[in-house]
């Protein structure tokens, strides 16, 4: 272990230099007295004693050297005499340093924000145990790759599987609460039993849901969330075996969940119940989807191919057992991460390249501030090589410059951009999935290290090669303007480069905002604007009501709204609601041959309304006529179709007057009286490239019975007048007048429904936008800069020129000409490049072409007049130039 | 760093030291430097600083201490003795060399 000790004692040694350089002193003179003393007796005289002794030593000096290299460690000694020199020299330059730093901090934040998301988002695992075993499971169904699983279904994988340790099942839900304070709507989930093992989370307190509780019949139990225990039982620890009053039935609670699940969806959720205290008439419906979607855990060593191969097995025998319902239907199996993840990686990517060329940017004007800079410092650097250091040393002492700086500026910028990003995320919370996750850990930490090092390095090495080739000589001779020559050419391509970035991030800002408008263009098939979806969920009370009364008291509430103040219409929405909840339904066409299974009848959007709701959306009616007041429980069932609808199944005839069976409706017969517009369910961007798009409209009121049965809440759309706040208070108190059981949740209006559909997009925008804003400063910043300098350097040539007759206008027209000609290069690189790297972000696009002239245009006109308005204060400078002034300034 | 005509190969030197401080005892360095000097008689004419980064190069791997004294002239000096840990490894180094030396000696006898 020699090393081991070697090594200590020479970092000891480093901490008391100058007392070890002392003792060595004093061991060397002890040394030369010594060898003096023995001459002196061989009879030399003292002075011949002493030469002769130093003669014998060797060189004092270069074992004095030796010494203490071999005490010390060199390398580190010289790194802290760097340090402290480039300490010295920055502080006495603090405008140089603070704009250097400054430039990289903006440009090292914006990477460390970026970073920080697609670390959360993409990189890490989910917080749970054993994260890969982890899959998400849904049906696949004809019309959705992934689609709900029904409860039969599921407890059939469940049993059947071999490839799984456990499985779980769930689906969103709502319960009204009452009996502990004020009536409250809470988000609630149906879980099957299980499902928190799945994930590998334990219960707060108690226990989660038994198989016993997946049967029906079973006492009804719920968990409730820890903010839930928190808020309305005050954190009692006696909470277990307490009864909790759900949609008017007492619930017993088992167990508590635990604070921050970070599961989409089931983590704002505050009680939980087991599937079967849904009470549905239709969950044990082998064939219904109602909107169940499944989770499992793998068994250790299996991979998702080999699972889906075993559900493969799993779902042919269900079809064989059950070919009505299950013929078609199989099992996607995907890795829970990605499932939760989606199809972000594009859109971070891009954002990930557009604040790396901002960092580029910044790197490129500081490498060129730096530049300018050495130019001054040349006489310093000429000294020190006629003194005898080497390129190597200068280069290292640099490039300790700029390491400094690019640490300070990683260290700076280290908070904001993690700051930012939180607040980012909370404005925009629809733009990313796993955003609560975002956050501050190793790994950022290490990236921002490693970028401050690497943009360090970057922006000092070029100006450090080329300061350090200098010929000392020259240098000396013309006040340090050695190298300006070759300087120029260099500050040029800085710009060029500087401006090329520039117009790469403008462009795809440009394109990225030129979708945008596009989207808002496209009419989603009904006016957003003065639409809100509220739920309300009735009084426990009417649970054993009869349904006539179910039905009369579903009339006294529309009626009750529609005449609320500063409401002009309503209707119930009891299927999907554009952009905001799927619902679909088969049907076959009256006179065709009914299809043997479910899976061969014509699938179709459903909404399920009342007579108010053309009012509410404002949809065109095409022909015919919308439902009507008098289609009701007592008249014949009919229908409104929409023209999608109209043109897939009667081509080339008139829909109106036709006659289709829904089959869920008790196969029923509807004749078709009306088409209207189609509506964009499935989003702006996303709607016409969906295979499900056909659309058709029931009455509420002519549901079967047994659908009305369920019935504990209802989703209204309402059209108002004046503000959304307004509106709501006033709905507010007309509910309160009816019940005060009755309570009204949601209110969120119709075009921020719309806008959320589009949030990851603004999303991008914005943040594109923004690093596009910051490369145009930077690339403005960079531009002033050089030109100042070079007009700075010329004024004596201008002063010879004017002495010779220049006018100002000339001397104006030299610099902006200068300017120009790195403008058009910079331009014309930046075309090169942007549309090089446009492409990449084809699928953010909306309409647009990743080469679209007329972004491109803009842009580049954009560009070349904000790079020549940076050049007028330079040249305007270089106009104003007295000619005796400059001439006699040297 | 070779250039200097009286320098020893390093391990060559390092051993003469220990072995010096083995017969002598603690011993100040012009007092080591002398000893090899007469040892070794004519044939090797040491610059006498180099035996300074060798005593530093032993301190440091533990083989020999350091510590200041006063000579029979009533001199302050710096005084070097063995340690442990160097008495241990000069039979190591003494075997080690004398191996090498041998196997020169015979390569040079055969080659001729």
């Amino acid at each position: 272990m020699d090393w081991v000790r070697i090594l200590v004692s020479r970092l000891t040694s480093l901490v008391s230099q100058r007392i070890l350089d002392a003792d060595l002193d004093d061991e060397l003179r002890s040394h030369i007295e010594f060898a003096a003393e023995e001459s002196r007796k061989r009879g030399l005289s003292p002075d011949e004693a002493r030469s002769a002794a130093l003669r014998e030593f060797g060189g004092v000096t270069q074992i004095r050297e030796r010494y203490r290299t071999q005490r010390g460690l060199p390398w580190l000694e010289v790194l802290a005499q760097d340090l402290r020199f480039a300490m010295r020299m920055l502080w006495t330059n603090p405008g140089f340093t603070a704009v250097t730093v400054l430039t990289l901090a903006i440009g090292i934040g914006g990477n460390t924000a970026v970073f920080s998301i697609v670390n959360g988002v993409l990189l890490n695992p989910l917080p749970f145990p054993k994260p890969d075993e982890l899959v998400a499971l849904d049906e696949s169904k004809p019309n959705f790759p992934t689609g709900s699983i029904s409860y039969p279904n599921f407890l059939d994988w469940r049993k059947d599987n071999r490839t799984f340790t456990s499985m779980g099942l769930e689906r969103g839900n709502s319960f009204s609460l009452t009996g502990n304070g004020d009536a409250e709507q809470v988000k609630a989930h149906f879980l099957s039993s299980g499902f928190f093992a799945v994930l590998g989370v334990r219960p707060l307190m108690g226990r989660e849901f038994t198989p016993e509780e997946d049967n029906p019949g079973a006492a009804p139990v719920a968990m409730i969330s820890e903010g839930l225990w928190r808020r309305k039982f005050d954190a009692t620890p006696h909470i277990l075996g307490r009864k909790i009053t759900l949609n008017g039935k007492n619930f017993s609670i088992v167990g508590v969940t635990p604070a921050n699940l970070h599961l989409p969806n089931v983590s704002r959720d505050d009680v939980f119940a087991p599937i079967p205290q849904w009470t549905n008439s239709i969950l044990m419906m082998r064939g219904a989807g109602l909107g169940f979607h499944g989770i499992g855990r793998l068994k250790p060593g299996v991979t998702v191919e080999q699972a889906r191969a075993d559900m493969e097995r799993v779902t042919r025998n269900l079809a064989a057992a059950y070919p009505n319902e299950d013929r078609g239907i199989g099992a996607s199996v995907f890795p829970l991460k990605g499932r939760i993840v989606g199809d972000t990686s594009t859109f971070l990517e891009v954002l990930l390249a557009a604040v790396g060329f901002v960092l580029l940017l910044a790197c490129v004007n500081v490498a060129s501030l730096q530049m300018a800079r050495s130019a001054s410092r040349g006489r310093e650097f000429a000294v020190r090589a006629a003194l005898g250091a080497s390129r190597g040393r200068v280069v290292r002492q640099l490039l300790t410059e700029s390491l400094l700086l690019g640490m300070a500026a990683g260290a700076i910028a280290l908070v904001p951009a993690i700051w930012g990003t939180h607040a980012a995320l909370k404005v925009l919370p629809a733009a990313l999935p796993r955003a609560e996750e975002v956050g501050l850990d190793v790994r950022v930490l290490v990236f921002t290290l490693a970028i401050s090092l690497l943009a360090g390095t970057f922006f000092g090495l070029a100006p450090a090669l080329k300061t350090s080739r200098a010929n000392p000589q020259a240098a000396l001779k013309d006040g340090g303007r050695g190298a300006i020559g070759s300087n120029h050419r260099v500050l040029g391509v800085f710009v060029v480069i500087e401006l090329a970035i520039a117009l790469v991030l403008l462009s795809g800002a440009g394109l990225l905002i030129r979708s945008l408008v596009r989207l808002w263009d496209v009419s989603p098939g009904f006016n957003p604007t003065g639409v809100v979806n509220i739920g309300v969920s009735l009084p426990p009370s009417l649970a054993d009501a009869s349904m006539d009364e179910t039905r009369a008291k579903l009339r006294e509430l529309n009626d009750r709204f529609a005449h609320a103040p500063g409401i002009t219409a309503v209707s119930a929405t009891w299927g999907a609601v554009p952009m905001n909840g799927e619902d679909d339904q088969w049907f076959w066409i009256d006179g065709q041959p009914k299809p043997k299974n479910q899976n061969e009848m014509n699938w179709v959007i459903d909404y399920i309304v009342d007579p108010g709701y053309l009012r509410v959306m404002q949809i065109p009616l095409l022909r015919g006529r919308f439902l009507a007041p008098g289609d009701d429980e007592h008249s014949p069932l009919v229908l409104v179709v929409d023209d999608v609808f109209a043109r897939k199944f009667f081509p080339g005839q008139d829909a109106i007057g036709k006659r289709i069976h829904l089959v869920t409706n008790g196969d029923r017969v509807a004749e078709i009286v009306g088409i209207v517009g189609h509506v964009k369910q499935w989003g702006l961007d996303a709607d016409d490239s969906q295979s499900l798009r056909a659309q058709y409209y029931l009455s509420c009121m002519q549901m079967p019975d047994d659908f009305m049965a369920g019935t504990r809440s209802t989703s209204m759309l309402l059209r108002y007048t004046g503000s959304l706040g307004a509106a709501l208070d006033s709905l507010r108190q007309v509910n309160k007048q009816m019940s005060t059981e009755q309570v009204i949740f949601g209110g969120q209006s119709m075009e921020s429904i719309l806008s959320d559909s589009m949030a990851q997009r603004r999303f991008a925008t914005i943040l594109l936008g923004a690093f596009a804003a910051l490369a145009v400063t930077l690339a403005c910043i960079g531009i002033y800069g050089v030109m100042a300098y070079l007009v700075s350097q010329r004024t004596q040539e201008v002063g010879i020129r004017m002495a010779l007759g220049a006018q100002r206008s000339d001397v104006l027209a030299i610099v902006l000409r200068s300017g120009a000609r790195l403008a058009v290069a910079g331009v014309g690189a930046g075309i090169v490049g942007a549309i090089a790297l446009t492409r990449l972000m084809g699928s953010l696009l909306f309409e647009v072409s990743p080469t679209d002239p007329m972004v491109l245009a803009c842009v580049c006109g954009l560009l070349v007049v904000v790079a020549l308005a940076a050049c007028i204060l330079p040249a305007r400078r270089a106009a104003s130039i007295e000619p005796m002034q400059a001439l006699r300034r040297e | 760093m070779g250039e200097d005509r009286s320098d020893v190969l390093q391990g060559t030197l390092d051993l003469m030291v220990l072995k010096t401080l083995e017969t002598m005892g603690p011993q100040h360095g012009y007092g080591i430097a002398r000893r090899i000097e007469q040892v070794s008689g004519d044939s090797l004419r040491l610059n006498q600083g180099t035996i300074y980064p060798a005593l530093l190069r032993l301190q440091q791997r533990g083989w020999i201490k350091a510590e200041w004294g006063v000579s029979e002239a009533n001199r302050r000096a710096k005084y070097y003795s063995l340690s442990r840990i160097g008495r241990k490894h000069i039979q190591e180094e003494a075997k080690n060399w004398t191996r090498v030396a041998a196997t020169m000696a015979r390569f040079l006898s055969a080659s001729s």
